[in-house]
Formats: C-alpha cells, sequence, structure tokens
C-alpha cells in the first residue's frame, strides 16, 4: 500500500545545530504512530516537517496527493489562553473556510460543530471560555477542532501533556477509536507506559531513528537507554508493558532515595544537599 | 442642544467630525487584531515609520499618501518577516524598524528646517487641516478594511489565534498577513491628520483593551470596540473645540479616562464576587 506521507534521508537542523539526521518514515494508511524519545530529540520538528511547516536540509518529503488532509493538534502549552473565544469558536476554526464566506457560521455548520463536541462529552461546555474548562476538556476541545475538519491524518504533539491520568486514559481510548474507524494516527509523547498500552507502532527517536516498531519490541531496556542515555525497568506482565526510569540514572543517587531499599543511600551526601546554598558555594 | 449643534455651522468641525468618527471606529477595530497578537505596540512604532516616509515623500515631490504608504507597508512587512524568520521578538523588531525610519524623518526635517511647521500638525493632530481629500482617502480605507475584515474574518481569527496551526488547516497566513500590514498601515496614514503621529498607538490599542476587560466574546469585543472608537472620536471632537486642544489629545485622553473607569469598576465587581464566593471554613 503506498504510503500517505513518506520522509526519505531527510536531516533538519536550525543554523549549524542539527536536529534531525538521516530519517527515513512511512504513514500508511490507517496506521497509528507514535513518537517517543527525549526532550530535545526532535520529535516536535518532525512533526512540523511532516505538516509542512517546516522544510528539510536534506533528503525529500513526499505526500501520496497534495490536498492531503491533514490536521494538527499542537501542544497545550502553545495556546494563548487569554484570547477571547469559546470552545464552539475553536472548533469552528477546524472548518474549512472555503465553503462559507461570511464571517458567521451556518446552522449545519455548528450542528457538526456541537455533534463532535457531543462524541467527546463536551457539548455542555461549548459556550465557555477556553480558560475556563480544565485540561482535559481543554485538550479535547483542540482534538474536536481536528475532528470537525474530517481529516485523513490526524497529528498531536503530546496530546496528554497537563492533562491528569484519567484524561489522558480517555485521550488514547478516543484515538484509538478513530484509528479503528479508519483514521491515520501520528502523535508524539512523553507517556511511555500509555503509548506502550495503546500506540501499536513506536518510532524511538533522539535525532536520529533509534527503532520503529510495535511496543513488545521497542519498550526493552537496551533500546530506551540508548534513546535516553538512562538506566529503566521494562516489566511485562501478560500484554502489558510498564516501564519506569531509574531515579539514579540522572546522577540523582546522591538525593533521592534508593527505590528499593529506601532511604537516601549516601549518608555524607545527604548532609551535604541538606542545605542547597553552601553546597554550591562547597562546589 | 446648541451646545451640541453650534459647532457644526463651520466646516472643518463638519468635516473634522466625520473624520474622527471613522478614524476612532477604524482604529479601535483593526487594534483589536493588534492586541491579540501581543503587537499592541506597532501602531505607535509605524505611526512613527510613516512620518518618515512622509517626509521624504514630501523632499522628493512625491504624493504624500503614496509615500507614507508605500513606506508604512514596507515597514510592516518588515517588521512581519522579522518576526516570521528570526528569533527577536515583536516588541524588538517594531523598535528597530519604526525608530530608525522616525530617526530619518527627523535628520531631514533638521536639515530642511523650512517645513517644519506643517510637520507638527501630523506629530500632534490638526483638526483645522482636515480636507475633503482625507475624508475620502478615510472613507476608502474604511471601506477596504471592513471589507477585509468582513470576508476574511474567520481566516483572520484563526490567523490571529495561532498562526501556525492555521497554516496546516488550509489559511493562506502570509496572506492574510501581508494584507493585513497593509491595511494597518493605510489605516495610520489616513489617520495621521486627525490623531497625529504621537496618539495613534492609543486610539489602536486603548478602546480594545476597555472593551476586553468586559467580554470573552471575540464577535462582541470586535462590535463594541469599533463603536467606543467612533464614539470617543465624536465626543473627542467637542472637547477639542470647546477646551481648545489638538483633537489627537482629547480624543487619547477621553479613551484613557474610560479605560481607568472600567477598570476601577471590572476590579470591584470581581473583588465583591471573590468575597461572595469564598467559602467561610469554620467549626464543624
Amino acid at each position: 500500500m503506498q504510503p500517505l506521507i513518506e520522509l526519505t534521508g531527510v536531516n533538519f537542523g536550525y543554523g549549524a545545530f542539527n536536529v534531525l539526521e538521516d530519517i527515513d518514515l512511512h504513514l500508511h494508511p490507517g496506521q497509528f504512530v507514535g513518537l517517543v524519545g527525549p526532550s530535545g530529540a526532535g520529535k516536535t520538528s518532525l512533526l512540523k516537517l511532516v505538516l509542512d511547516l517546516l522544510t528539510p536540509v536534506e533528503g525529500r518529503i513526499e505526500r501520496v496527493r497534495s490536498n492531503l488532509r491533514v490536521t494538527y493538534v499542537p501542544q497545550i502549552e502553545t495556546v494563548d489562553w487569554s484570547f477571547p473565544v469559546t470552545a464552539e469558536e475553536v472548533v469552528l476554526m477546524g472548518l474549512d473556510h472555503r465553503q462559507n464566506i461570511w464571517p458567521w457560521p451556518r446552522r449545519s455548520e455548528r450542528e457538526r460543530a456541537r455533534a463532535i463536541l457531543d462524541k467527546l462529552e463536551i457539548d455542555h461546555l461549548a459556550e465557555r471560555h477556553i480558560r475556563d474548562l480544565s485540561g482535559g476538556q481543554q485538550q479535547r476541545v483542540f482534538l474536536a477542532r481536528a475532528l470537525v475538519a474530517e481529516p485523513e491524518i490526524l497529528v498531536l504533539d503530546e496530546p496528554t501533556t497537563g492533562v491528569d491520568v484519567r484524561s489522558a486514559e480517555n485521550i488514547f481510548h478516543w484515538l484509538t477509536h478513530l484509528n479503528q474507524d479508519g483514521m491515520t494516527i501520528l502523535l508524539t509523547t512523553h507517556d511511555l507506559n500509555m503509548a506502550a498500552a495503546h500506540v501499536p507502532w513506536v518510532v524511538c527517536l533522539n535525532r536520529r531513528i533509534m527503532a520503529q516498531g510495535p511496543p513488545q519490541e521497542i519498550f526493552t531496556e537496551s533500546i530506551l537507554e540508548d534513546a535516553y542515555k538512562g538506566e529503566f525497568i521494562v516489566i511485562r506482565q501478560n500484554d502489558m508493558i510498564f516501564v519506569q526510569q531509574k531515579p539514579h540514572s540522572h546522577g540523582l543517587s546522591d538525593v533521592l532515595p534508593d527505590p528499593v531499599e529506601g532511604g537516601l543511600p549516601n549518608h555524607d551526601s545527604r548532609e551535604k544537599s541538606a542545605n542547597p546554598v553552601s553546597a554550591l558555594k562547597e562546589s | 442642544m446648541d451646545v451640541l449643534l453650534a459647532p457644526f455651522q463651520y466646516e472643518f468641525f463638519r468635516n473634522g467630525v466625520i473624520a474622527a468618527v471613522l478614524v476612532g471606529g477604524l482604529c479601535a477595530l483593526i487594534g483589536v487584531y493588534i492586541v491579540l497578537r501581543g503587537m499592541s505596540f506597532i501602531g505607535h512604532g509605524l505611526s512613527h515609520a510613516v512620518f518618515g516616509g512622509a517626509v521624504v515623500a514630501f523632499i522628493l515631490q512625491f504624493n504624500f499618501y503614496v509615500g507614507a504608504v508605500s513606506w508604512g507597508f514596507v515597514a510592516a512587512l518588515l517588521i512581519n518577516q522579522t518576526v516570521r524568520k528570526t528569533t527577536i521578538s515583536a516588541d524588538a523588531a517594531i523598535g528597530v524598524v519604526t525608530t530608525a525610519s522616525f530617526a530619518l524623518g527627523v535628520a531631514l526635517i533638521s536639515r530642511y528646517r523650512r517645513f517644519s511647521q506643517s510637520f507638527d500638525a501630523a506629530l500632534f493632530g490638526n483638526v483645522l487641516g482636515v480636507t475633503p481629500t482625507d475624508i475620502a482617502v478615510i472613507v476608502f480605507v474604511t471601506l477596504a478594511a471592513t471589507f477585509m475584515i468582513f470576508f476574511f474574518y474567520k481566516q483572520l481569527l484563526f490567523t490571529t489565534f495561532n498562526s501556525e496551526v492555521a497554516q496546516v488547516y488550509g489559511i493562506p497566513t502570509f496572506w492574510i498577513e501581508t494584507w493585513f500590514a497593509l491595511i494597518l498601515a493605510a489605516v495610520i496614514i489616513a489617520s495621521v491628520q486627525i490623531m497625529g503621529v504621537t496618539m495613534i498607538g492609543a486610539a489602536l490599542v486603548v478602546p480594545p483593551i476597555t472593551i476586553r476587560l468586559l467580554t470573552d466574546s471575540f464577535h462582541r469585543l470586535i462590535i463594541y470596540s469599533t463603536a467606543l472608537g467612533a464614539l470617543t472620536g465624536l465626543i473627542g471632537m467637542y472637547l477639542s473645540f470647546y477646551v481648545d486642544v489638538s483633537s489627537g489629545a482629547s480624543i487619547v485622553l477621553l479613551q484613557s479616562a474610560l479605560f481607568c473607569v472600567t477598570l476601577f469598576y471590572v476590579s470591584r465587581v470581581r473583588n465583591r464576587n471573590r468575597l461572595v464566593e469564598t467559602p467561610v471554613y469554620g467549626p464543624t
């Protein structure tokens, strides 16, 4: 099957600094792909290359058609929460504006927006200002804006950042349903356990693609340690995978309790760290 | 009633009122987008940049409007592109581009002192100098700005909210921002005679931030801000006539006074609501 978007030998950087090197990535119809990797690994840059917001320094990006419908849910931190718009007005932004030249929405457009909000269980919040919603509700509003455009590819940048565990679970639940209905999904996430539980194809990235495949193959200690440059514990139980980073792996063993033994592993270092100002002076 | 009608016997007042109402409403309408994009300083800066262009046009004996509009448009584009393509923030880009342009105007004025008197009017606004040509220009710019905002309302809203995401959703953000820069430059040139270079920035910003204190709805912000701008333009002209101060200063002072009253009112209402909503915990 021909990929919807195909990246071949893509390099990208800001000035002299290389952010992404030699990226080969195919996004096939109906795929659900999760990009994982440490902060600064180039995940958002890769999404923006896919979205045609950035241009590669080298390599090529091909789309199956020029009019491919792609929608985007940006990181929640990029949103101006004081902007005077309601949840419904945000969703209406997602409609094709060439279909209606008037400033006000048609009745059919409002009904479509309300139906999506209803599907995401936030129809009753349509008239609320976006600032007055919880993190999970805000995320659903932006997901609704993406869905109202009926995309072929849905791209999400860290959709569960800043939301509680239940809301994060709900978001992945909806994304799984959308994917089962045939929608192609590409997202980035820092939540490795959520990705292990819900995303069928994982790409592990740290400036270059370290590995890609089903979560059972990708969430291994060696691959994660290679990508994140830290120590990981991966526990497998039945079909479930649990990933936990060891606190020692960031050189914090001096100040954090041992997760197994309890208490501080090094008495001297605890005394030193008791007063951070004097510790700094000593150093 | 005589107090209200008496000034209309003078032609300069009739012209001035038409110009002030249109300019007040127009600045407030465009100002909504400027405030929401976090570029409040652009009106102040561009008006100064336009002043440089006007001086150059005068020396080269170009038509004032052609020289000033081209200069303002190029300055607005330079600011937009600097912000889009570099890590320089909007306020820094505005500061560099527009102050350099204003400095050029000042340098040329100090070199050719013979026309400094007429540029005093451009700096501080002079209702006596509003000609039928000025009114025709203001009407044309008002129609063009209203047309653009009416028919590109949704595209402009999305671009103002988040330009990068709007681009993904198929909005031609580059063209929308370019058109907006052109309209903004035109609004500032059309407003110079009535408001003065030094007052336009406030006329763009004060009505939208006043209404913003009262509403969370975008379309209400657009409508009420425009109405407030036009109303303060009208009342400001009367103040200018009876108190004998420059038209730009009287309009901006009136707008600023209304902003202070609104801020005071909103703070009091919020404090009262906070007191009502704060639960009182006591022994159970």
